[in-house]
């Protein structure tokens, strides 16, 4: 058995650039210290909301594009899991496409909201397809727009499932 | 939650947890419902556990007995043939500008004026 340590993604995405004659990608930091607020509640009470960035979509929905789409789509929590698909243009999608759950854990969620472990699951739940390589467009329009439904939603927190 | 340590720490969020499995896999196994259960289990205490802002819990999961998944990740692979050498090759799919839907029936089954689909205005 070996161990290796984390797979350094920074670091691997800068030498295929380097190796493809790409310019660097430029990578969001936020050195600061991050706005903190401590739960107002305890999470067994909490109303928690998924927000996830894999690409997911239902089926009858418009799909993502894959050229700096920042668009998001509402996904009732009670849709099929059958109904659920994935579209993304930097992962391989072959394990979210045959279990969502991997990257949209909306069954693992039900059963932690049936076994009291939060106090409700928000619906509905938020997906975008998050290779949007525009930090701009993320940070001034698609997150701004996602904090605010998440605040109309009246939701204790939100669960950020990124891929 | 996250399974790219590094980006997560750049981005610095208020509370994460890593979890050392590829790319595609942010919160478990396919079709392994226990082990995503098990996950999310440790995901949700960490919301109560962390209070100082920025940390990232490293949970206890490894994707394989052992970590030779890691080797290949956007590394170059061997080509065919005598005389190939190793080369970085761009895997990503193309971004087109066009819905990429998962198959040709969704594609039909779209709904053009689609209300849960909203597409923000830029500025």
């Amino acid at each position: 058995m070996h161990r290796q340590a984390p797979v350094d993604y920074i670091q691997r995405t800068k030498e295929q650039y380097d190796g493809m004659g790409y310019a660097s990608y430029q990578w969001v930091y936020n050195p600061d210290p991050p706005p903190f607020k401590p739960l107002k509640k305890p999470l067994a009470q909490a109303k928690l909301a998924l927000v996830a960035s894999g690409g997911v979509y239902v089926s009858g929905q418009i799909a993502f594009h894959f050229k700096d789409d920042f668009s998001y789509r509402q996904v009732d929590t009670q849709t099929a899991t059958s109904a659920l698909r994935a579209t993304h243009f930097a992962y391989d999608l072959t394990d979210a496409r045959a279990d969502p759950n991997v990257v949209f854990p909306i069954e693992t969620l039900k059963q932690c909201d049936s076994d009291g472990l939060i106090g409700e699951l928000s619906n509905p739940a938020y997906t975008f397809m998050g290779g949007i390589y525009s930090a701009r467009k993320v940070r001034d329009i698609l997150a701004p727009a996602l904090a605010d439904a998440l605040e109309k939603d009246e939701v204790d927190v939100a669960l950020m499932v990124p891929v | 939650m996250s399974s790219a340590r590094s980006i997560t720490a750049a981005v610095n969020p208020p509370r994460a947890v890593y979890l050392d499995y590829p790319l595609g896999h942010t919160t478990g196994k396919p079709s392994d419902p226990s082990n995503q259960l098990a996950i999310m289990r440790d995901t949700l205490a960490a919301f109560e556990q962390i209070d100082e802002p920025g940390t990232i819990i490293d949970l206890d999961y490894h994707w394989q007995a052992d970590d030779g998944w890691k080797d290949s990740v956007m590394r170059p692979q061997p080509g065919s043939g005598d005389n190939s050498t190793p080369e970085h090759n761009d895997t990503r799919t193309e971004r087109y500008d066009t819905p990429q839907y998962q198959s040709e029936d969704d594609a039909a089954a779209a709904d053009p004026h689609c209300p849960s689909c909203i597409f923000l205005k830029e500025g």
